[in-house]
């Protein structure tokens, strides 16, 4: 039985890459997500699992770095907070383009612009519609425990490499900083030459003269082969969405009102459901795991069952437009927002709440 | 059991290693228990804060309005938390850095002369575990052995010698904390 430990987020993170197999981590410092690199720097990985891990000159040069380790079937990350993401935009629609895994970590923090670094989920449009050019998605994973922030890293790369579509974890600055109890994902071995020859036969290993050679891009100058590629990348985001949309319910059986939040506004809105129910008011909450895919199905069960939605966020309202869609009219959904890295308490998502009681 | 507290003072004071010690501690006597920092350019001389719950439950929200214990160490953070203490809580603060006392009725109020009791011992980063002794006297959420397990956890072992200064520390936190007048 692994040990109970107490550990930020970040730390359990940089801990749970380690520990999941992954090959190379190519990162640059910024604040609140800086713990995850020291935390690989002070664990030396190359010296016992044999993961590289490296500071970039800049996220720039991170993303592509980890453009060139997934291109050769290797288990490649990168983490940043919210401006060095925009940063990196390009080189992910890059991988998206050349249907290339890879985990991108974005601990946010509140923009827009260098904004402030105190936590925020104003990245939620940048991370689940795309972020960059193109017509494409990322797998989001919101986490909302220093434990999920473990669990997530191993989740993230199972996901990434069986659709070969890029993974985000998008955190924020509450789950990154914070400290709880964490058990540790077990040990699991970096794949090995004859694993990525038989799981990734895309991967660029070298030209061995049994198959043909493999090509890594995201270029195709025929429209008609380009607009191929695509069909083929939605029909697996069709699949994605029909299998691996994750989420959790709160007292949400016999709820009459429904709160909607992820990653750490879930915390905040657990508490505060546990306060509404105190005074008798039937409220439960859905924390959506998945961002993209999204939990449209769920939503639109509870659609059937409460009287109104509130939507959560540390922004100005953008997932509320995901839920939206999802009840399509049926009950009102309001939104509750704090912005620029103000955390609402309890009580503000209570009093919100009330006001469509 | 369930108890929601903040540490507010300076930067460099010691609070968000003392919160770490009491989780710590709590973890070691198997209680569920987060951590919050204030994080940022508060840590370089300005005000640092640090939310702790330990509960025998699950922990839903690790942000918080309202506190069943505020352990003051500046006026800053007296005049941002005295009101954030939830009516028939607890409030300790180190006159030292207080210049306007508090004044509720509603709450138990106590005083601990830890920085004097720091330059007493002649060793100022024993602070925070005189804080953290007169804390544990006044509400008991983990016994004192845990505390000394957790530090064990928590020092590297090139430190443990140290041990027995941070119980002496402790001891007498729990001997100077007073109920204020």
């Amino acid at each position: 039985m692994e040990e109970v430990r107490l550990m930020k987020g970040n730390e359990a993170l940089a801990h749970a890459a380690i520990r999941c197999g992954c090959d190379g981590y190519f990162g640059y410092p910024i604040t609140p997500q800086s713990e995850i690199m020291e935390t690989l720097m002070a664990e030396k990985p190359w010296e016992t699992t044999g993961m590289v891990c490296l500071q970039a000159e800049s996220e720039v040069a991170s993303i592509n770095m980890v453009y060139g380790g997934a291109s050769c079937g290797k288990k490649s990350m990168t983490s940043s907070s919210s401006p060095g993401v925009s940063l990196m935009q390009e080189g992910i629609s890059f991988m998206c383009g050349a249907d290339l895994p890879g985990l991108i970590v974005n601990v946010q923090r509140g923009g827009p612009g260098l904004g402030t670094i105190q936590p925020s989920q104003s990245d939620y449009f940048q991370a689940t519609k795309g972020g960059g050019h193109g017509d494409y998605h990322l797998l989001v994973l919101a986490p909302y425990s220093v434990q999920e922030m473990a669990d997530f890293v191993d989740l993230a790369f199972e996901l990434s490499f069986k659709y070969r579509i890029p993974a985000m974890i998008l955190s924020d600055g509450v789950i990154g900083q914070m400290m709880e109890p964490v058990v540790l994902p077990p040990f699991k071995p970096r794949f090995t030459d004859e694993e990525i020859a038989k799981n990734s036969p895309w991967a660029l290993t070298g030209k061995p003269s049994s198959r043909k050679q493999n090509i890594i891009s995201s270029l195709e100058l025929d429209p008609a082969l380009m607009e191929e590629h695509n069909v083929r990348r939605q029909e697996r985001y069709r699949l994605v969405e029909a299998t691996e949309a994750r989420y959790q319910e709160f007292m949400c059986e016999d709820a009459e009102y429904l709160i909607v939040a992820f990653g750490s506004a879930a915390r905040v809105c657990q508490k505060s459901v546990e306060l509404l129910r105190q005074e008798g008011i039937k409220a439960g909450l859905l924390r959506p795991i998945t961002l993209w895919p999204f939990p449209t199905q769920t939503i639109q069960k509870y659609a059937r069952q409460v009287k109104s939605m509130l939507c959560a966020e540390l922004n100005a309202g953008q997932m509320i437009q995901d839920v939206r869609l999802a009840v399509n009219g049926q009950v009102p959904v309001e939104h509750f927002g704090r912005m620029g890295g103000m955390v609402p308490s309890p009580e503000e998502i209570v009093e919100a709440l009330k006001k469509q009681l | 059991m369930k108890e929601e507290i903040i540490i507010a003072g300076f930067g460099g004071q010691g609070v968000l290693s003392m919160g770490k010690i009491l989780a710590y501690s709590a973890l070691m006597e198997n209680k569920e228990v987060t951590w919050m920092p204030s994080y940022g350019p508060e840590q370089r001389g300005g005000t640092a804060n640090v939310t702790v719950i330990v509960s025998d439950n699950s922990i839903s929200s690790p942000i918080l309005n309202v506190f069943d214990t505020a352990i003051i160490l500046n006026q800053q953070s007296m005049d941002k938390f005295e009101s954030k203490v939830k009516p028939g809580g607890t409030l300790i603060y180190d006159p030292h850095g207080i210049s306007h006392k508090p004044t509720r009725k509603d709450i138990s109020i106590y005083t601990i002369e830890a920085v004097s009791a720091a330059a007493e011992m002649q060793n100022a980063k024993a602070f925070n575990m005189i804080l953290l002794g007169g804390y544990l006297k006044i509400k008991n959420i983990v016994a004192l052995e845990s505390v000394l397990k957790g530090l064990h956890k928590t020092l590297p072992a090139r430190h443990h010698n140290l041990i027995p200064v941070n119980e002496q520390a402790l001891l007498k936190g729990m001997e100077i904390v007073q109920a204020a007048e």
